[in-house]
C-alpha cells in the first residue's frame, strides 16, 4: 500500500472504509474510586460531525477533555491524524475547544480573544488580522471586532467562541456542550448554523451534549455514553430506529418495551413469547430460540384503532385508553393492556380533535397494532 | 379593586420606609466620618497654620479679638516652609515612601504564590490555610513586634541558633537595621495583601486558562497575559492597602529600626510629644496626608473602572 493512496481516499466522500482520523483505544480515566471513562475505544474519520450523547457524569466531557488535553488517561492511547496524543498538553495539541461556558478573555476585545490563539503560533501581524477579519465574516459578527465579550448576547458569545476556536484551523475542533446557554428558538437556528459553517470548513467536530434533538439533528454519527462505556455508536437513524439495548432505546426518544422469551427464530423472522401474546419481530437479525429478550415499539409506531385490522399479520393488543395528553402537533395516548401495562402511542393530529367524527376518547377499548418490521429486538 | 388599593397603599409605605431606612444607613457612617475624620483633619490644618507657643495648647490662636473689637487673623506658613527647606524632613519623606514601597513589592511577590495555592488548594486545606493567614490578628501587634525583637536581637533566637550551630562566630546584626523594619512590615501587611489577592482569584473562572492553554499559550505566557492582568485589581487593592499604612508606620521603625531608620511616622511623633512643637507636627501630617492622597486616588480610580466593567 501506497501512503499517497490512503491519503488520497481519507478525503474521499465515504469516510468509513479510511484510515481513522481519531484513534482511542482501550481508554481509561479514574477519578479516585471513580472510572469516568472505562476502556473505550473509538475510531473517527475525517470531516465527520461527531456527537458524544449521555447523561450528566456518563463520561463523556472526560472524553472530550482528554482529547484536548486538559486530562491524562490512566491507560490507553488517543492518535490524532496517525500520532499517538495522549501525553501532550494541551498547547501542543492540534486540537481547539469551545467550552460551554465559552471562557472568553473577558480583558479583551472580541478580535484580541480571536488573534490570541494565532499570536501563540508566531504569524505576522497582517496575517493576524486577515485571519481575523475572515473568520469573524464566517460567523456574521464583522462589526464587533472593537466590542468586549460583556457588552456581547449569548449568541454573539458563543459565535465569538466558535470563531476563537476555529482560526488557528484546528484539526479537530471539540465543542462541550456548544448550544446548551443559548435558549430553545435560538438553540434551534445554531444547530443548523453550526453544521454549516463544519460543512463550509470541512474540520473535523467532535460534539458533546445532553441534548437528544442536538445529538441527532447535528451529526453524521454519534455515541452514546452510559457509566463510563460506549452503549451504542452509529448514525442518528441507525441508533433511533435499531437500538441494541434498552438503555439506548429508552435515551433516545420513548420506548414501549415488552419482556419474552424467544420461541421461534428464523432469519429475520422472531416469533416472541411475552404475557400480553406472541410478538412477531421481523428484523435482519437471528437470536437463539429460548433466550429471554426485550420487545421496544416507538410510539409512533402504533397504529391505534376501535376497530380490529385484519391487514397485518400478528401484533394487535387490545387496551383501554386511560389519558390523552393533546401536545398540538401530536397527542399522546397512555392505553392500559389486560396485564396492566399502559402503552404510550402518539398519533399525528391531521383533523381538529373536536370535529373528528369517529374519534378516540378516553375509555375507549382499541386494539394497538403495529408492523413486524416496526418493532425492535433488545438486549438488557 | 379594592384590595389593589390597600395593597398599593401599604407597598408605598413600605417602599417609603425603605427609602428613609436607605439614608439612614448612609447617614451614620457620613456622620462619623465628619465628625472623627473631617473635622479632626481641619483641627489638625489650622494648628498647621499656627506658630509655637509656650502655653496651653502650645500655639498661637488663629482668630484672635483685641480690645477694640479688631480681629487678628494669624496664618502662618512657616512650619511649611520649614520642613520642605530642612533636609531632614524632605529625606524622611522619601525614606518612608521608598520604605514602603520596597516593603509592598516583597509583600506582593511572596503573597500572590500564596494567595494562588490558596485558592488552587482542596476544600479541606483551604480554610485551614486561610485560618492560617488571618491568625497573627488574634494576637496584639505589639507583641508580635516585640516577639521580633528577641527573634532578631544579637543575642536573640536567630543568631543564637546560627552559633550553635556553628555556621556563624559572631552575631550577625539584624535588629536595628532597615533590614528589620522590612521584616516587620512585610510580616504585618501580609495578610492585607493575601486576603484581597485571594478574594480576586477566587472568582478567576479556571476555564480561562485552559482556553489559553488549548489555544497554544504555554503556562508562562498564560500567566502573564491572562491570569496576571485578570488579578490586577487584587493586586492594585493589596498594594495600597500594605502600602498607605505602612508609609505611616510609627511602631515598626520605632522597635525593630531604633534610631538607624527614619520614617515619617517617627519624625511625627517626636516633634509631637518630645519637642512640644504642634504646628510642625500638624504641618508634617498635614503633608503626609497629601503624600498618600495620591494612591487613594489611584486607588478609587481603579475600583470605579473595576465595578463599571462589571
Amino acid at each position: 500500500m501506497e501512503d499517497g493512496l490512503i491519503l488520497d481516499s481519507a478525503i474521499s466522500q465515504n469516510g468509513k472504509k479510511n484510515k481513522p482520523f481519531v484513534q482511542i483505544r482501550g481508554l481509561t480515566k479514574k477519578f479516585g474510586e471513580i472510572t469516568a471513562v472505562d476502556n473505550i475505544d473509538l475510531d473517527i474519520y475525517q470531516g465527520e460531525l461527531f456527537c458524544l450523547l449521555g447523561g450528566s457524569g456518563c463520561g463523556k466531557s472526560t472524553l472530550l477533555r482528554m482529547l484536548a488535553g486538559f486530562e491524562f488517561p490512566e491507560s490507553g492511547t488517543i492518535s490524532i491524524d496517525g500520532i499517538d496524543m495522549s501525553q501532550v498538553p494541551a498547547y501542543e495539541r492540534p486540537t481547539n475547544m469551545m467550552f460551554q461556558s465559552y471562557a472568553l478573555f473577558p480583558h479583551m476585545t472580541v478580535g484580541e480573544n480571536i488573534a490570541f490563539g494565532l499570536q501563540q503560533d508566531k504569524i505576522s501581524k497582517t496575517e493576524i488580522s486577515d485571519r481575523v477579519n475572515d473568520i469573524l465574516k464566517l460567523v456574521e459578527l464583522e462589526g464587533y471586532i472593537k466590542r468586549r465579550p460583556q457588552q456581547l448576547s449569548g449568541g454573539q458569545m458563543q459565535r465569538v467562541a466558535l470563531a476563537r476556536a476555529l482560526v488557528k484551523k484546528p484539526k479537530l475542533l471539540l465543542l462541550d456542550e456548544p448550544l446548551a446557554a443559548l435558549d430553545k428558538k435560538l438553540r434551534k437556528q445554531t444547530q443548523f448554523e453550526l453544521a454549516n459553517i463544519q460543512e463550509q470548513v470541512g474540520v473535523t467536530f467532535i460534539v458533546v451534549t445532553h441534548d437528544q434533538e442536538e445529538a441527532m439533528t447535528l451529526s453524521s454519527r454519534m455515541a452514546v455514553m452510559d457509566m463510563g462505556k460506549f452503549k451504542q455508536i452509529g448514525t442518528p437513524t441507525e441508533i433511533y430506529e435499531f437500538p441494541e439495548s434498552r438503555f439506548v432505546a429508552d435515551f433516545i426518544g420513548s420506548a414501549n418495551i415488552f419482556e419474552g422469551k424467544v420461541i421461534n427464530s428464523k432469519a429475520g423472522h422472531v416469533t416472541v413469547s411475552t404475557d400480553v401474546g406472541e410478538l412477531i419481530v421481523n428484523y435482519g437479525q437471528s437470536v437463539s430460540e429460548g433466550k429471554n429478550i426485550w420487545i421496544g415499539i416507538r410510539p409512533e409506531k402504533i397504529h391505534l384503532s376501535k376497530t380490529i385490522t385484519k391487514k397485518l399479520d400478528g401484533n394487535h393488543i387490545k387496551g383501554v385508553v386511560e389519558e390523552i395528553g393533546y401536545l398540538g402537533e401530536t397527542s399522546i395516548y397512555k392505553v392500559r393492556l389486560e396485564n396492566g401495562q399502559i402503552i404510550d402511542v402518539s398519533a399525528p393530529n391531521q383533523s381538529r380533535p373536536m370535529n373528528q367524527a369517529r374519534g378516540i376518547t378516553w375509555e375507549d377499548v382499541v386494539y394497538l397494532s403495529w408492523e413486524p418490521e416496526s418493532a425492535m429486538l433488545l438486549n438488557s | 379593586m379594592n384590595a389593589g388599593k390597600h395593597d398599593s397603599f401599604i407597598n408605598s409605605i413600605m417602599r417609603r420606609l425603605q427609602e428613609n431606612w436607605r439614608t439612614v444607613v448612609i447617614i451614620i457612617p457620613f456622620i462619623w466620618l465628619l465628625m472623627f475624620f473631617l473635622f479632626p483633619f481641619f483641627i489638625v490644618a489650622k494648628i498647621s497654620l499656627a506658630e509655637i507657643k509656650i502655653a496651653s495648647p502650645p500655639f498661637t490662636k488663629m482668630v484672635d479679638w483685641s480690645d477694640g473689637g479688631i480681629m487678628t487673623v494669624r496664618i502662618v506658613f512657616d512650619n511649611f516652609l520649614y520642613i520642605i527647606n530642612d533636609s531632614l524632613y524632605v529625606d524622611t519623606y522619601f525614606n518612608s515612601v521608598k520604605i514602603a514601597s520596597t516593603a509592598t513589592i516583597i509583600s506582593l511577590l511572596l503573597g500572590y504564590p500564596i494567595a494562588y495555592g490558596i485558592v488552587r488548594s482542596g476544600p479541606i486545606a483551604k480554610p485551614i490555610l486561610l485560618f492560617m493567614v488571618i491568625l497573627p490578628f488574634w494576637t496584639s501587634f505589639l507583641l508580635r513586634v516585640y516577639a521580633w525583637m528577641g527573634l532578631l536581637a544579637d543575642q536573640g533566637t536567630i543568631n543564637n541558633l546560627l552559633i550553635s550551630l556553628g555556621f556563624i562566630n559572631e552575631p550577625i546584626r539584624m535588629l536595628y537595621t532597615e533590614f528589620a523594619v522590612y521584616i516587620g512590615i512585610v510580616y504585618t501587611y501580609m495578610p492585607f495583601m493575601i486576603l484581597p489577592l485571594y478574594a480576586n482569584m477566587e472568582k478567576l473562572d479556571g476555564s480561562l486558562n485552559e482556553a489559553a492553554a488549548d489555544l497554544g499559550s504555554k503556562p508562562i505566557n498564560t500567566f502573564f497575559k491572562v491570569t496576571l492582568p485578570l488579578t490586577m485589581p487584587g493586586v492594585i487593592a493589596g498594594s495600597l492597602l500594605v502600602f498607605i499604612p505602612a508609609t505611616g508606620e510609627y511602631v515598626i521603625p520605632d522597635l525593630l529600626g531604633g534610631g538607624n531608620v527614619q520614617m515619617i511616622g517617627r519624625v511625627l511623633f517626636n516633634e509631637f510629644s518630645r519637642n512640644t512643637d504642634w504646628p510642625v507636627a500638624s504641618a508634617v501630617a498635614i503633608a503626609m496626608l497629601f503624600l498618600l492622597v495620591l494612591p487613594i486616588i489611584i486607588f478609587q480610580y481603579y475600583q470605579g473602572k473595576a465595578a463599571e466593567d462589571k
